[in-house]
């Protein structure tokens, strides 16, 4: 049996190539200076510097924060009803709509995001207000699925036992349903946070030229000025706003989980 | 009331499909628009599809978006499932440590992961290409692959195997004769989402492709700045073909189980 076990010492060499030396680079191209080689390096904190104390980028950050967070409010908003309702739905009706949910998730995500360029043309909405609809747009359904999921295999006894004790129907949701069905809530929310604040071809998209967030740093700094030091350092910082916001979310999970018991 | 309540659910639902399949079905209408506008639909024609046949561009692009998925699902596949087998077998603390790193490009915001390889790539010297895109697609494909056979591995009896060593097998036939085929459906499904992972990628590919090689999602994003209707076309086929194999895949379990159950009540 422990012959087996050597199988998987070419994966190791493998993920230590191409998933922790990449980790490593970025570090390392964040916190050295521009045009280094690997003997000069010269070690730096003019990357961050730069980015706090400029009056755009610390403004780019804030704006994708906000924008992530709107669209994670909303995916609540509009998806918890439609998994709240899909649930309820016969066991027939219920496979057709969740296949009807995962099915635009199967069509790539730029093509959907070019699909809304035509229907937003006729309206006069601002970038903002475009992104955020391209953003919901692509994100909901990782929230209703989640949320369904967790509904779906919620215990039917405990409903019915709250209504046996005399709850109406809002106390139940209330006191039974909603709380018991916040960790699908939870991994909604990771599932459409992370990819909204690093979102960039939905901005560049849908936004025009003039709504840059965070992520459309990244990109230009890579691709277009090729200044990949300071554009590793806005990725790092990127990173730690998000495993922070990360962080955050399960602390707000836990605290609802004490103040049940 | 409750007839009434189950009307507002069942409209809100319908509400939200309209949201979901309006911008689909407004491409699909357009791209048969005989203009070129995105906003007035002046006749019926085929010639965006024309066009788009026509189109060397777009033919490469899903040349490699298909080859690219192919290669990288079956590289990935294989590779995925040896190194989960191992790993069932191996020592608690470097299972735990391998699986914590085969998170990472799961976890990590795609942008990050890409421009990761695109550093990575510089550093050794090598050039962007197909090589580096297929390296890319089959470096964030694995961990799907792992993660959908580790919970097949772990219900496996492991006195089977042991049973097959014990009677005279080699490890070889061990795993091939006994082991795999008891996973099959976890590999199945892990190749399944490999596959679609690398189909639909577009951040990674991006970054990762080099001049001359681009998929179906980085032709659309180079694109974006002129208005060209066969990219409509394109999309309209991508939608038929993903929703007849996901109509297929859903629907002929359920008939196959029909005539099993049509069958057994003759027998």
């Amino acid at each position: 049996m422990k012959t087996f076990s050597k199988l998987v010492w070419p994966y190791m060499a493998w993920i230590t190539v191409f998933i922790v030396a990449p980790m490593l680079l970025i570090l390392l191209y964040a916190f050295t200076k521009e045009g280094n080689s690997v003997l000069t390096l010269q070690f730096t904190l003019n990357n961050f510097t730069r980015f706090f104390s400029d009056s755009i980028f610390p403004s780019v950050m804030a704006r994708s924060l906000k924008i992530a967070l709107m669209t994670t409010l909303l995916c609540i908003l509009f998806g918890y009803p439609a998994a709240y309702c899909i649930s309820k739905l016969n066991d027939k009706q219920q496979a057709l709509a969740i296949l009807l949910v995962t099915l635009p998730m199967w069509i790539n995500m730029l093509i959907r995001t070019y699909a809304w360029r035509g229907i937003l043309s006729y309206f006069d909405f601002d970038s903002e207000i475009k992104v955020l609809i391209g953003m919901v747009y692509n994100f909901i359904p990782f929230m209703i699925l989640q949320i369904h999921t967790s509904l779906s295999k919620m215990d039917q006894s405990l409903i019915a036992a709250a209504e046996d004790l005399g709850a109406n129907k809002t106390q139940t949701f209330m006191r039974v349903i909603f709380p018991l069905s916040i960790p699908g809530v939870i991994a909604g929310i990771t599932l459409v946070f992370l990819p909204a604040v690093s979102s960039f071809f939905i901005p560049k998209l849908l936004g025009g030229g003039d709504y840059v967030l965070i992520g459309n740093l990244i990109e230009n700094y890579f691709v277009s000025t090729g200044d990949w030091n300071f554009g590793s350092a806005i990725s790092l910082i990127m990173a730690v706003l998000i495993i922070f916001s990360m962080f955050l979310t399960k602390r707000i999970d836990h605290q609802i989980g004490e103040e049940k018991e | 009331m409750k007839a009434l309540k189950r009307k507002i659910g069942n409209g809100y639902i319908l509400l939200m499909m309209l949201f979901f399949y309006l911008p689909i079905f407004y491409v699909m209408i357009f791209s048969f628009n005989e203009s070129k506008s995105l906003t007035r639909f002046t006749g019926f024609s085929l010639v965006w599809y024309e066009k788009m046949f026509a189109s060397r561009p777009i033919m490469e692009a899903v040349y490699y978006t298909i080859v690219i998925a192919l290669i990288a699902t079956a590289v990935s596949t294989v590779f995925g499932t040896i190194t989960a087998i191992g790993l069932s077998k191996s020592r608690k603390i470097l299972r735990e440590v391998v699986l914590q790193i085969n998170d990472i490009p799961m976890l990590n915001p795609e942008i990050v992961t890409a421009i990761g390889f695109m550093l990575l790539f510089t550093s050794m010297n090598i050039e962007k290409g197909f090589m580096t895109l297929l390296i890319a697609h089959i470096v964030f494909c694995i961990p799907y692959v792992i993660l959908s056979v580790m919970p097949k591995l772990r219900q496996l009896d492991d006195n089977i195997a042991e049973a097959a060593l014990d009677l005279g097998a080699t490890p070889f036939q061990a795993l091939t004769k006994v082991i795999i085929p008891q996973i099959m459906p976890g590999v199945v499904s892990g190749a399944l989402i490999a596959f679609t992972m690398s189909f639909d990628d577009f951040i990674i590919s991006f970054f990762t492709t080099g001049p001359g090689v681009n998929n179906i999602a980085i032709y659309v994003y180079s694109s974006i700045k002129r208005i060209n209707p066969s990219i409509n076309a394109l999309s309209t086929i991508i939608v038929v073909v993903v929703t007849t194999v996901l109509v297929l895949v859903n629907v002929i379990p359920v008939i196959r189980d029909r005539k099993k159950g049509k069958n057994e009540k003759i027998s």
